[in-house]
C-alpha cells in the first residue's frame, strides 16, 4: 500500500502542470492545431504573449461545462457554425467587444450581440467526376434523384458538415420535405458513409462513385499533396443551387470563453485572427474564404469562380441542428 | 486461506478496489438521471443495430483470434519445425500494432482504390464496381478481422505458456494409453489450457468492445462510437451514460459466463523438469504446413502492416521527425511506465490478499478491481471525470476557505486523471496475469511455508513473486503496451495541449492521411517490440 500511495504521489507531482508566469492564453480549438500554427507563431512573434492550442475533435462544449470557473480556455476556436451557437447556448462564453473585430468582420457573419464572430467561410460543394459528368449544374436536391442511383459518396451523415446541409434543407423545406430527400439521396449512394471529405474525392476518382459532397478547401489541399493531386484532378468542383437560392455555407469562427483570465490578450489574438495577415494566410494555406471583405481568397480558390451564397444568415440553421441529427439517425443514413 | 492476515491487508486491498470502481459507480449514478429522451429516440431508431453490431463484431473477432492464435500456440509450444524459435516470439509482435493502423494500411490495399482491386481489374479489363463482386474492407467483418489479427497475440500468449508448462509426463501418459499426438491435443493439452484460453478470450472481447478507432475508421456503429456521438452530438453525458451501461452489461455478461462455464475446475500439476522436453518433430509436407502457417500469419499481421508503414515514413520523413515527434514519444513512454509499474503492484496486493485471507469478504477487491477492464476507455472517461470534477472542485474550494492560492484543475486539467484511467482500465490484465500464474503454485507451499515460520510479508516477497516472475512480467508488458496504444481514453482526457503518439497517430489516420502520422506509428511499434522481446527472452531462459 505504502508503494502505492508514494508511486501515486510520484505520479502526481510528475504531472502537475507547470504554472508559467509569462503572459500565456489558452485556446480550446475544433480545428487541428497544425491549421493555425503558424498564424499564432505570428502573433506570439509580434505581441510576445505565448498560446497554447488544445485541439479536440469533439465535446470541448462538454468539457468547458465540466471546467467552470476553473477552465483554462479564452478562446474557442470551431470548423463549424454550430459548435459556436452552442457555446453561446450553454453560457460559456461572454461577448468580445471590440471595434477592430466589428470593422474586420461582415456583421452577417458574426453574432448580434457579439457572442461569436466567424472566420473562414467554406462551401458545401458537389463534386463531379471530369471523365463522367464534367461540369453540372446541380441543385442539392437533385442528389436524390433516381438518376444518381448507386452514384454518390458523402462521409458520415453525422459529421456537423453534414449535419448543417440537412439542416438547411429542413430551414428550406420542412422536416417531412426533408426525411424525403435525404432518404432519396440515401438510396443513391454508392456506398456506406465512410470516410472525410478527401476519401471522397478519392473515390471518384478511382471510379467508385460520380459524384463526391465535399467542402471546398479539401479540393486546394489535395492539389497540393502530390499523392492527392491526382484524386483532385480527376474532379470538377461545382456550385449548387446557383439558380436560387445560392449555395450553402459554414462557416469556422472564435468566441470568448466565459472565464478567461486575460479577456484583454484574448481579444487581442481574436483581432490578430481577423486582420488581414492572418485572413490572408487562411486563404492562402488552408484555401477557405476569408470573411474579411477586403481580403482575397487564394488565387487557385479565385479560379473556381464567383459563386452565390445561400442568403440565410447562419444563426437560423442552428434551430433546426437537433432535428437534422433525429432526421439522420430516423433514416439510418450511416447503417 | 491460512493465514490470519493483519487488517491493513484488507483495508489496503478494498481501498484500490474501491478507487478502481469508483468510475462504474458513478456512471451508473450518472444514467439514473434524465436525458430528454434522447434514449427513446435512439431506441427507437439505431440503437438495436448497435447493439447486434457490437455483439456480432465481439463473436467474430474472438472466434478468429482463436482460430489464429491455438494452433500457432500449439505448433511452438509442442512441435520442432523450421523457424519455430522466430515464430516462438516474433508471433507476439502483432500485439503492439494498433489496430487502427493496421486497418488502415488493409483499407489502402483492398479498397476499390487500392493497388489489389486495381490489379485485378487490369487483369480482367473490369470497368466499374459493379462488373464484379469484392467483399468490402469497411464493413463488420473486414473490422472483424483486423481485430483478430492485432489481437490474437494475447490468446496465442497464454496459451503457449500454458501448453509449454503441461507437465510433459501428462503427455508420456497420454502417449502410453493410446492417444495419437491429435488426440492428446484435443483431449489433454487443450482442455488443460482452457483456463488460459478463457482468460485471453475474455482480453479480446473486452478489447474488441472497447475499440474505437477500428470500428469508427471503418464506419461500422458498435456501442462505443455510439457513445461518443451521443456525448457529443446529442451533447447528452446522462444518454451517452445509458449506452454504456448497457455495454457495460454485454461485457459483464460475457465475463460471468466464462467464469460459470469453468467454475468447478481445478487444476494443479507438476511443473516440467528442466531437460525433460518432449517434442513432436515435424518434417515433409507437415513442417512445411507448421511453418507456413505460422509464417502467413505473421507476415498478415505483422510485416506487411509495418513494412507499408515504413514505405509511407520513408516518404514523409521530413515532414515528421520534428520537436513534436520526440516530445509525444516522450509522454507516450513515461506514462506507459508508470502506468504498467502501479499496475502490476495492484495486481500483486490484491491477489496476494485473496488468496492467503481468510477472510472470504477478501476475495472480493481483485473482482470488483478486474471490472475496470469492462470499461471502454469512452466509458471509463464519463465514468472518472465525474468524480475527479468534483474532487477537483472541493480542493480548489478548501484552498480558497483556507485563503490559499486556488491551484486551479489539478486532477482533470493534468496527466493525472491519464494516468488514473489507464490503471484502471489496465489494472485487470496485470491481476489476471498474476492470478493466473498464481494458479499453478500449489496451496501446499503456501502451508508449508507458514510451517516454516514465514510471516505474510515474507511469504509474499520470498516465495510468491519469485514464484510469480513470469506472471509479473507478463503483465508489465502486456500493460505497457496497452498503455502505448490505448487511445479513446486518452482522446478525451488529455490535459490542455497534451498529445501522446496515439492521439497524434489517430488524428492522422481519421484524416485519412496516415503517411504524416507513420513515423509516429512506427514508435508506437518499436517501443511495443522492446518488452515483447525483453519478456521473451526472460521466458526462454527460466525453462
Amino acid at each position: 500500500m505504502r508503494v502505492i500511495t508514494s508511486l501515486m504521489m510520484v505520479g502526481l507531482l510528475c504531472s502537475a502542470s507547470v504554472v508559467s508566469a509569462a503572459e500565456r492564453l489558452t485556446v480550446y480549438s475544433y480545428r487541428q492545431a497544425f491549421l493555425i500554427d503558424p498564424i499564432l507563431a505570428d502573433f506570439t512573434k509580434q505581441t510576445g504573449i505565448d498560446v497554447d492550442v488544445v485541439f479536440s475533435k469533439k465535446g470541448i462544449a462538454e468539457r468547458m461545462m465540466r471546467e467552470g470557473r476553473l477552465s483554462k480556455a479564452d478562446i474557442v476556436l470551431t470548423s463549424d457554425f454550430y459548435r459556436l451557437m452552442e457555446l453561446a447556448e450553454k453560457d460559456l462564453v461572454i461577448p468580445a467587444k471590440s471595434d477592430v473585430l466589428k470593422q474586420n468582420i461582415p456583421q452577417k457573419y458574426r453574432s448580434p450581440d457579439d457572442m461569436w464572430y466567424a472566420l473562414t467561410m467554406r462551401v458545401r460543394n458537389v463534386y463531379s467526376s471530369k471523365e463522367r459528368l464534367g461540369k453540372l449544374d446541380i441543385n442539392y436536391e437533385d442528389l436524390a434523384d433516381p438518376k444518381f442511383a448507386g452514384k454518390i459518396c458523402t462521409r458520415s451523415g453525422k459529421h456537423p458538415y453534414n449535419v448543417s446541409l440537412v439542416a438547411s434543407m429542413i430551414a428550406h423545406h420542412g422536416e417531412a420535405e426533408a426525411k424525403t430527400w435525404l432518404e432519396g439521396l440515401k438510396s443513391n449512394l454508392a456506398r456506406k458513409p465512410q470516410g472525410n471529405d478527401r476519401a471522397q474525392v478519392k473515390a471518384v476518382s478511382e471510379g467508385l462513385c460520380d459524384i463526391a459532397i465535399g467542402n471546398s478547401y479539401y479540393l486546394g489541399k489535395m492539389l497540393q499533396d502530390p499523392k492527392q493531386k491526382p484524386w483532385a484532378d480527376a474532379v470538377e468542383i461545382n456550385f449548387p443551387n446557383q439558380d436560387n437560392r445560392g449555395s450553402h455555407i459554414n462557416v469556422s469562427g472564435m468566441a470568448l470563453a466565459k472565464h478567461t483570465k486575460n479577456a484583454e490578450a484574448a481579444i487581442q489574438l481574436m483581432e490578430f485572427l481577423s486582420s488581414d495577415a492572418a485572413q490572408q494566410t487562411y486563404a492562402d494555406v488552408n484555401m477557405e474564404y476569408p470573411v474579411k471583405a477586403d481580403v482575397k481568397p487564394s488565387k487557385l480558390v479565385a479560379s473556381w469562380g464567383k459563386f452565390k451564397a445561400d442568403d440565410l444568415p447562419i444563426y437560423k440553421l442552428a434551430q433546426y441542428h437537433g432535428a437534422a441529427i433525429k432526421l439522420l439517425d430516423e433514416v439510418k443514413f450511416d447503417l | 486461506m491460512i493465514l490470519g492476515l493483519a487488517k491493513r491487508w484488507s483495508v489496503a486491498s478494498y481501498t484500490l478496489a474501491l478507487l478502481i470502481v469508483m468510475p462504474l459507480v458513478a456512471l451508473i449514478l450518472q444514467s439514473f438521471l434524465p436525458d430528454e429522451a434522447v434514449f427513446g429516440h435512439l431506441m427507437a431508431t439505431v440503437l438495436p443495430t448497435y447493439i447486434s453490431n457490437t455483439l456480432l463484431l465481439i463473436f467474430w473477432v474472438v472466434i478468429g483470434a482463436l482460430i489464429f492464435a491455438i494452433p500457432a500456440a500449439w505448433l511452438v509450444a509442442k512441435c520442432r519445425f523450421p523457424g519455430r524459435n522466430i515464430f516462438q516470439w516474433a508471433l507476439l509482435l502483432p500485439l503492439a500494432m494498433p489496430a487502427y493502423v493496421v486497418a488502415y494500411v488493409y483499407t489502402d490495399l483492398f479498397d476499390y482504390a487500392g493497388p489489389v482491386q486495381r490489379t485485378l481489374r487490369s487483369l480482367f479489363s473490369w470497368q466499374t464496381p459493379h462488373d464484379y463482386y469484392f467483399p468490402q474492407v469497411r464493413s463488420l467483418g473486414g473490422a472483424a478481422i483486423m481485430l483478430a489479427l492485432v489481437l490474437f497475440p494475447y490468446i496465442y500468449l497464454l496459451a503457449r505458456t500454458a501448453f509449454m508448462e503441461q507437465s510433459t509426463s501428462l503427455g508420456h501418459a497420454a502417449r502410453v494409453m493410446g492417444c495419437s499426438p491429435w488426440k492428446s491435443f484435443w483431449r489433454l493439452s487443450l482442455p488443460m489450457a482452457r483456463p488460459a484460453l478463457a482468460v485471453g478470450a475474455t482480453l479480446v472481447a473486452m478489447e474488441t468492445a472497447a475499440d474505437f478507432a477500428t470500428v469508427s475508421y471503418f464506419a461500422v456503429p458498435t456501442l462505443t462510437t455510439a457513445v461518443y456521438d451521443t456525448w457529443f452530438e446529442y451533447g447528452s453525458l446522462t444518454a451517452a451514460a445509458k449506452l454504456s451501461t448497457i455495454m457495460l452489461f454485454v461485457v459483464f455478461a460475457m465475463v460471468g459466463f466464462e467464469r460459470f462455464a469453468r467454475r468447478k475446475q481445478q487444476l494443479f500439476q507438476k511443473q516440467s523438469a528442466p531437460g525433460e522436453l518432449d517434442y513432436f518433430c515435424l518434417n515433409g509436407a507437415k513442417a512445411f504446413a507448421a511453418t507456413g502457417y505460422c509464417f502467413i500469419l505473421l507476415a498478415l499481421a505483422f510485416m506487411l502492416p509495418f513494412a507499408i508503414l515504413l514505405q509511407y515514413a520513408w516518404g514523409y520523413f521530413a515532414e515528421s521527425w520534428n520537436a513534436k515527434f520526440f516530445e509525444y514519444s516522450f509522454n507516450s513512454l513515461w506514462i506507459s511506465l508508470v502506468v504498467s509499474l502501479v499496475c502490476v503492484c495492484i495486481g500483486i496486493v490484491l491477489m496476494f490478499v485473496r488468496r492467503v485471507s481468510p477472510h472470504k469478504a477478501d476475495m472480493l477487491p481483485s473482482r470488483l478491481a478486474s471490472t475496470g477492464y469492462a470499461l471502454p476507455g469512452t466509458v471509463l472517461a464519463i465514468g472518472i471525470l465525474v468524480p475527479f470534477t468534483q474532487l477537483d472542485f472541493a480542493i480548489n474550494d478548501l484552498a480558497y476557505y483556507f485563503g490559499l492560492q486556488e491551484p486551479g484543475l489539478i486532477l482533470t486539467g493534468s496527466s493525472f486523471i491519464l494516468i488514473c484511467a489507464f490503471c484502471i482500465r489496465f489494472a485487470a490484465i496485470a491481476i489476471g496475469s498474476i492470478e493466473n500464474s498464481y494458479k499453478r503454485i500449489s496451496p501446499s507451499l503456501d502451508m508449508a511455508s507458514v510451517t516454516l515460520g514465514l510471516t505474510p510479508k515474507s511469504l509474499l516477497a520470498r516465495v510468491h513473486i519469485p514464484l510469480l516472475r513470469k506472471g509479473i512480467f507478463a503483465g508489465l508488458l502486456l500493460v505497457f503496451i496497452e498503455c502505448m496504444k490505448e487511445l479513446p481514453a486518452a482522446l478525451l482526457l488529455r490535459p490542455i495541449g497534451f498529445e501522446n503518439l496515439a492521439t497524434y497517430v489517430f488524428q492522422f489516420v481519421s484524416d485519412e492521411q496516415l503517411e504524416h502520422g507513420a513515423l509516429a506509428a512506427i514508435v508506437i511499434v518499436l517501443v511495443g517490440l522492446v518488452p515483447l522481446i525483453y519478456l521473451n527472452h526472460s521466458l526462454e531462459q527460466e525453462k
